[in-house]
């Protein structure tokens, strides 16, 4: 830890006397070919409208780390692919990066079968991939640094706030996915927990839909049936990508309000609000580990860097571009920490850096890969914005084998 | 002795408002505090009954409420109790689902008296969920002053459930009687929780849940059928323009699915347009239809003289170069508009339920998307059969030789023909606007389906389009709660393909000679 201290601060002394040195505004860059970041985010097809803030952000951060000198001394560059929401892909541009553009470290992937399609190549390759997304876990890669939440850090504790009394003490518990892995194992790993907490498979509704369900009119009156059994209920929608928006738009419609049902969302943040009227959904719910209402000094920051590379103040922040905010920060600590942006020896230096997050926690990444991140509950606003009604006090650390799914408990040291 | 008791009995009467005062301001100043504070801080006030909480509560609902750091309440830059001007660093008192749902029964008890017939609807409604022993008296006074039909109903649910809440085990029994006679899910909600806290009462309460089954289940099969109606009209919107393109033409359109998409766009465009002008607003949705026709048949025009004139007779390319246009159409639109999804307002008569007779609800967007269906439907008949372009158009198709000697111009009819059919897909794009997403996407979801209906209905016949879309939505719809959403499209597609060995030209086909070649 000392250790880590001391070299920072030499960093910070060299930076200091580079700045003394030239006076020009432009940073020079005194040597070597420039560090290469590769971007592996979908820009178009239908995660288009999703990814394509991840590439921006990505690229935001390469401009910050430039205008302050670069990392090592060495000028950073982005490599900008597009896999086109194709799962196969993404494994050939992914193969495209390391191998012809020899990039150093990637930042992409959204969905989980997007991640798993790469999996393979990063492997193979001694690649070095961020992953920015909350997820179901059941996965941990020496390749791979995970930076959006595991389940025990979204799914069970926004769970858990239904249950409370502050939640409304839900008895009976809806859950709505879209038909693809992560929503699947979210769900089980959820009927698992319920059932230890003595929620009976009879008061469990569980029901899939396909990638960009439409027509919600059937599914949301059953909702209704199944909640009019005497029981406070509540929905817990895994439901990702444009799916959510006539979804939302139906609740509305049959007049479902929060206080009646209320429903958590994992996959509804900031940017998917942006194309509904919220006015109906006011009290509905989302878990997170970060939103742009939260009141912090780095999120201020954050948003202020954002806006002013975006061009755009009606622009949002969301948790993914923040979980990239961050573990591009914390990369470049380590690089910094290594002195050198070769795999094996930034990976080492990564385990336990710690960076202050907009989240307004200290965040710092484990052996395990995944970060120690807070869980936070939001309220959907009339503006489409989230007003935080629940935070972890910590930031909890990540369980990417979760307990509930018994084939893989005890690979907890992966 | 006498005098002392006067004086004290004075005393107590002064004291009262007193005290009711002082509860008063202690009540408005809980507002500040935490959720739970605050969720009982509306009870008590609810419980007083004084009017002067209702504007504070409705602004607290409304996130109007500010509080200064010392907990000094305002709304609008005024001292909340005292009406003085307050100080101006201040933050929005915020409120989660627990203290609405706490508002909702303070309200009920505040504006249950209220002049307005809406509001005290809602009153009832809130006091109905509230479900308090303590809202008896409330709610049978205002029945005993109530004449307007719907505001007793909803009074007289709200009593049936206050008195279910009661400790007496015969007013109990009055409260289970009255909702016995209700249709509503969560009055059998209401009956199923109240089934394990009382023993004695199992009988009346297991007749009343079966009372209210029954009616429920009838209800419930309306609704099926609606949701399918329903279905079957998006369908149909999404296929009609197919059925003139594919149907009469032959064309197989690949790029037909983003024809919906510009439709919708262009109600963005138009609702951007008319942002700046509020009394213009609500008529954004109707003027877009026009102005979708019209923009989604130009392309279509465009799209028939430019490249698919020169590829009649050679589906295979057609599909290729189709579908090579749609994804250059949707690229265009991504790079225009951005991958974003864009918000389309709904006016406020598409939103929300209507309560049809027997508690059947259906929710209005839906509604008027069916009529708007039949409508798009009757218009096409109308211009394929009466009038001279219909003519001209069925002359081609039966005998392009024949017709070009009669002196029609046929290339002009193939154009003004793919240029029709592509304007009622816009027209579908503006009601889909309203149910789906507007994103570059939003086409690809209904290709697929707009060609099932078409062949399943039989190609070249609009009322096999129209019978074919609504049997898959009815169909739908009714396998969704055994099978799930799923399934049922895959037991769906199964049949049709079923049905599609046995019967390949489809519900409806041509017959004569013209079918045949």
């Amino acid at each position: 830890m000392t250790h880590r201290l001391q070299v920072s601060r030499r960093v910070l002394l060299a930076g200091a006397a580079g700045a003394l040195a030239m006076p020009a505004i432009r940073p020079s860059f005194a040597q070597g070919a420039p560090i290469k970041v590769g971007v592996l985010h979908s820009l178009s097809g239908t995660m288009a409208i999703s990814e394509t803030a991840l590439r921006d952000t990505v690229l935001m951060m390469v401009e910050n780390i430039n205008g302050k000198g670069g990392l090592l001394g060495r000028k950073v560059e982005a490599v900008v692919v597009d896999p086109a929401s194709n799962w196969p892909l993404f494994a050939e541009k992914a193969r495209e990066l390391l191998q012809v553009h020899k990039v150093d470290v990637t930042f992409g992937c959204w969905t989980s079968v997007s991640r798993k399609s790469v999996l393979p190549v990063f492997e193979e390759l001694n690649g070095l991939l961020f992953y920015p997304v909350q997820y179901e876990g059941e996965e941990q890669s020496r390749n791979v640094f995970y930076t959006g939440a595991a389940p025990n850090q979204q799914a069970i504790p926004a769970v858990e706030y239904l249950m409370s009394d502050d939640g409304g003490g839900a008895k009976r518990i809806a859950l709505l996915g879209t038909d693809y892995v992560y929503p699947r194992t979210t769900n089980r790993i959820l009927r698992a927990f319920l059932n230890s907490k003595g929620i009976a498979d009879a008061d469990i509704m569980e029901e899939y839909t396909p990638f960009g369900h439409s027509d919600w009119q059937g599914i949301v009156s059953r909702v209704k049936q199944f909640a009019n059994q005497g029981k406070k209920t509540a929905i817990v929608s895994t439901i990702n990508g444009d799916a959510n928006v006539p979804f939302y738009r139906e609740l509305g419609n049959q007049g479902i309000k929060a206080e009646d049902i209320p429903s958590v969302a994992f996959s509804v943040g900031e940017e998917e609000l942006a194309g509904i009227d919220t006015r109906p959904l006011v009290g509905h719910l989302a878990a997170w580990n970060y939103f742009m209402s939260v009141e912090s000094p780095v999120n201020a920051e954050f948003k202020k860097m954002w806006h002013a590379y975006i061009k755009n103040d009606k622009r949002v922040t969301n948790d993914p571009m923040e979980a990239t905010y961050t573990g591009f920060t914390m990369w470049a600590q380590a690089v910094a920490q290594a002195k050198t942006t070769a795999v094996d020896a930034v990976r080492t230096a990564m385990y336990g850096q710690k960076v202050m997050t907009p989240s307004g926690y200290e965040e710092q990444m484990w052996d395990n890969h995944h970060l120690s991140k807070p869980v936070m509950i939001g309220e959907i606003q009339a503006d489409g914005q989230f007003n935080i009604v629940y935070k972890t006090p910590q930031a909890i650390k990540a369980e990417n084998w979760s307990p509930f799914i018994p084939e893989n408990a005890n690979r907890r040291r992966g | 002795m006498s005098f002392l008791l006067r004086l004290l009995a004075v005393f107590l009467l002064l004291a009262a408002p007193l005290r009711a005062q002082e509860s008063f301001e202690s009540g408005v100043a809980g507002l500040a505090g935490g959720f739970a504070a605050q969720a009982e801080a509306v009870e008590r006030l609810g419980a007083l009954g004084d009017p002067r909480a209702v504007p504070i509560l409705r602004a607290l609902s409304e996130g109007k409420l500010q509080k200064s750091p010392d907990g000094v309440l305002a709304i609008e830059g005024r001292d909340a109790l005292t009406g003085a001007p307050a100080p101006t660093a201040t933050e929005t008192v915020r409120i989660n689902n627990r203290v609405r749902g706490a508002l909702r029964g303070a309200f009920g008890r505040l504006e249950l008296a209220s002049p307005q017939e809406a509001e005290r609807i809602n009153a009832a409604a809130g006091l109905f969920r509230a479900r308090s022993a303590d809202n008896i008296r409330l709610l049978e006074d205002a029945l005993g002053r109530e004449a307007s039909p719907a505001a007793r109903a909803a009074m007289e649910q709200a009593l049936a459930a206050s008195r279910l809440a009661a400790a007496d085990p015969g007013v109990k029994r009055q409260g289970v009687l009255m909702l016995s006679g209700s249709a509503s899910p969560e009055a059998r909600s209401l009956l199923l929780g109240a089934l394990a806290a009382n023993p004695g009462l199992a009988a009346e309460i297991d007749s009343a849940i079966a009372a209210i089954d029954h009616r429920l289940q009838i209800r419930r099969v309306a609704e099926t059928a609606f949701q399918g109606l329903s279905l079957g009209s998006v369908l149909l919107l999404a296929a009609l323009g197919l059925a003139v393109t594919f149907g009469v033409m032959g064309v197989i359109n690949m790029a037909h699915g983003e024809m919906v998409m510009l439709g919708a766009y262009t109600t963005v465009v138009v609702q951007e347009a008319f942002r700046g002008i509020p009394w213009l607003l609500p008529w954004a949705l109707p003027l877009s239809v026009p102005a979708a026709f019209l923009v989604a048949a130009a392309v279509g025009a465009a799209l028939e003289r430019g490249l698919i004139r020169h590829l009649y007779g050679r589906p295979l390319e057609t599909l290729l170069m189709t579908f090579g246009v749609g994804m250059i159409l949707q690229q265009a639109v991504r790079l225009v508009f951005g991958a974003q999804n864009r918000e389309v307002l709904s006016p406020s008569w598409m939103q929300g339920v209507i309560t049809l007779p027997g508690g059947i609800e259906v929710t209005q967007n839906r509604l008027w998307i069916i009529l708007f269906s039949l409508l798009v439907l009757a218009v096409t008949i109308a211009a394929i059969q009466f009038t001279r372009f219909g003519l001209e158009m069925r002359a081609v198709v039966q005998n392009r030789r024949i017709a070009s000697t009669m002196g029609i111009r046929t290339g002009r009819v193939d154009a003004m023909t793919f240029a029709f059919g592509s304007g009622i897909a816009g027209m579908a794009g503006v009601a889909l606007s309203q149910i789906d997403n507007v994103s570059p996407n939003l086409g690809t979801g209904y290709i697929i389906d707009s060609f099932m209906v078409v062949v399943f209905g039989g190609v070249g016949s609009l009322a096999g389009t129209m019978i074919g879309a609504f049997t898959l939505g009815v169909v739908n719809k009714m396998l969704e709660p055994w099978a799930g959403a799923v399934l049922a499209k895959i037991a769906v597609l199964v049949g049709i393909m079923l049905f599609i060995q046995r019967r390949p030209k489809g519900l409806f086909a041509l017959k004569g000679r013209a079918a045949e070649q």
